[in-house]
């Protein structure tokens, strides 16, 4: 069961991939994204996101700032504006 | 006619600006792929940022309350040119022909009987515009010490712009900027930015009938959204520019240095006939010499 995940800043697409589940610092609280969640829309406060490429596995981590999440039916998107990691 | 030696001086002369136009073709034409591949990273992000922005302004109905970046100051009387221009020259008509966009624009607002002012990008063209319209212009962003204009600059006059909208220094904003169709062709573009004109729906089919949750609700994310989409489309304008400016310092290079072959051709056969004159004089004064005797 994969998530497809996307993180894009102005600059340049950094990463689209199939991961396992992703964690957002979202305004309202941290969300977990896997695979099938329902269309979402959240914009993000600054801080880092967790990349879970498998279910047991160590998070990646990768420092957002400024930016929204979207989660479609083509996965997940991140939009923001600067990231690091 | 010129000597010898003032014909062979200029010969040189042309040969040395010939150098040097097509060292900057060449670099030009290095940075045109670069600044392509800028432009090309980009645009996954406004596109996305576009669409979004799509559907949010199809759920929400612009009233009084909505945020005043989208449904803007209810007054219409002060507009603000953000012209976008390079810092370098030997573009060709590169920044002349932005400048005259905007200087058109000026005019045909202030026979509205609008005033009118300006927010400069780059050193070039500020001279002209400030010749014209010695009074208004209003700010202006230095980008002589970055080599290429990138996100953080677009941020910045973002900010600026809208500090000076909610001060209420203008009602209405347009940036000029020239997009790069290809490297012959470079079209000045005027946009208006502020207030955002809402994209248009066009993503409709993307989200057709999911019931999309929102977190925080709609409104606070747009008004989220709306300062970063400025950002993005400034940005996007930046990078347009940065090609554009590039494209046409290629074909201008390109030219200078076709312009500058003729013309050294053109000496060379003018310093051989004169020397083959000079030859000709001698001899036949030689031999008018020997015959003497």
């Amino acid at each position: 069961m994969a998530l497809h995940f996307e993180l894009v800043t102005p600059a340049r697409l950094v990463r689209s991939e199939e991961v396992h589940m992703v964690v957002i610092p979202g305004t309202e609280g941290e969300m977990g994204v896997l695979q099938g969640h329902a269309p979402f829309m959240t914009t993000i406060k600054d801080g880092p996101l967790k990349i879970y490429r498998t279910e047991n596995g160590a998070p990646e981590e990768v420092r957002i700032q400024g930016g929204f999440a979207e989660v479609g039916a083509n996965g997940l998107t991140v939009l923001a504006e600067h990231a690091e990691g | 006619m010129a000597s010898l030696k003032e014909l062979k001086g200029r010969i040189n002369s042309v040969k040395s600006t010939q150098k040097i136009t097509k060292a900057k073709q060449m670099v030009a034409a290095a940075k045109l792929r670069k600044a392509q591949a800028a432009a090309e990273a980009g645009r996954p992000y406004a596109q996305r940022l576009a669409e979004v922005m799509a559907s949010l302004s199809s759920k929400i109905t612009v009233t009084d309350n909505s945020p005043r970046l989208l449904a803007g100051t209810g007054a219409n009387s002060v507009h603000l040119l953000v012209v976008a221009n390079s810092d370098k020259g030997l573009a060709g008509a590169f920044n002349s022909n932005i400048v005259k966009a905007a200087l058109t624009a000026a005019r045909r607002l202030e026979a509205e009987g609008k005033s009118v002012l300006f927010y400069l990008i780059g050193r070039k063209g500020r001279a002209v515009i400030s010749r014209n319209y010695p009074k208004a212009i209003l700010q202006s962003f230095d980008t002589t010490d970055v080599r290429t204009p990138g996100f953080d600059e677009a941020e910045k006059i973002a900010d600026e712009l809208v500090k000076l909208y909610e001060d209420g220094r203008f009602d209405v904003a347009h940036l000029f900027f020239s997009k790069f169709k290809n490297a012959l062709t470079q079209e000045p573009t005027e946009q208006q930015i502020i207030p955002v004109p809402a994209p248009k729906a066009a993503s409709a089919k993307t989200d057709a009938g999911a019931v999309v949750e929102y977190e925080p609700d709609e409104e606070e994310i747009l008004a989220a959204l709306l300062p970063r989409y400025l950002k993005t489309q400034i940005f996007g304008a930046l990078l347009e520019n940065m090609a554009s400016e590039q494209g046409a310092s290629m074909t201008a290079m390109d030219n200078a240095t076709r312009n500058a072959g003729d013309l050294i051709k053109a000496l060379t056969i003018q310093y051989n006939r004169s020397r083959q004159a000079a030859i000709t004089t001698e001899l036949v004064e030689i031999i008018a010499g020997a015959e003497a005797l």
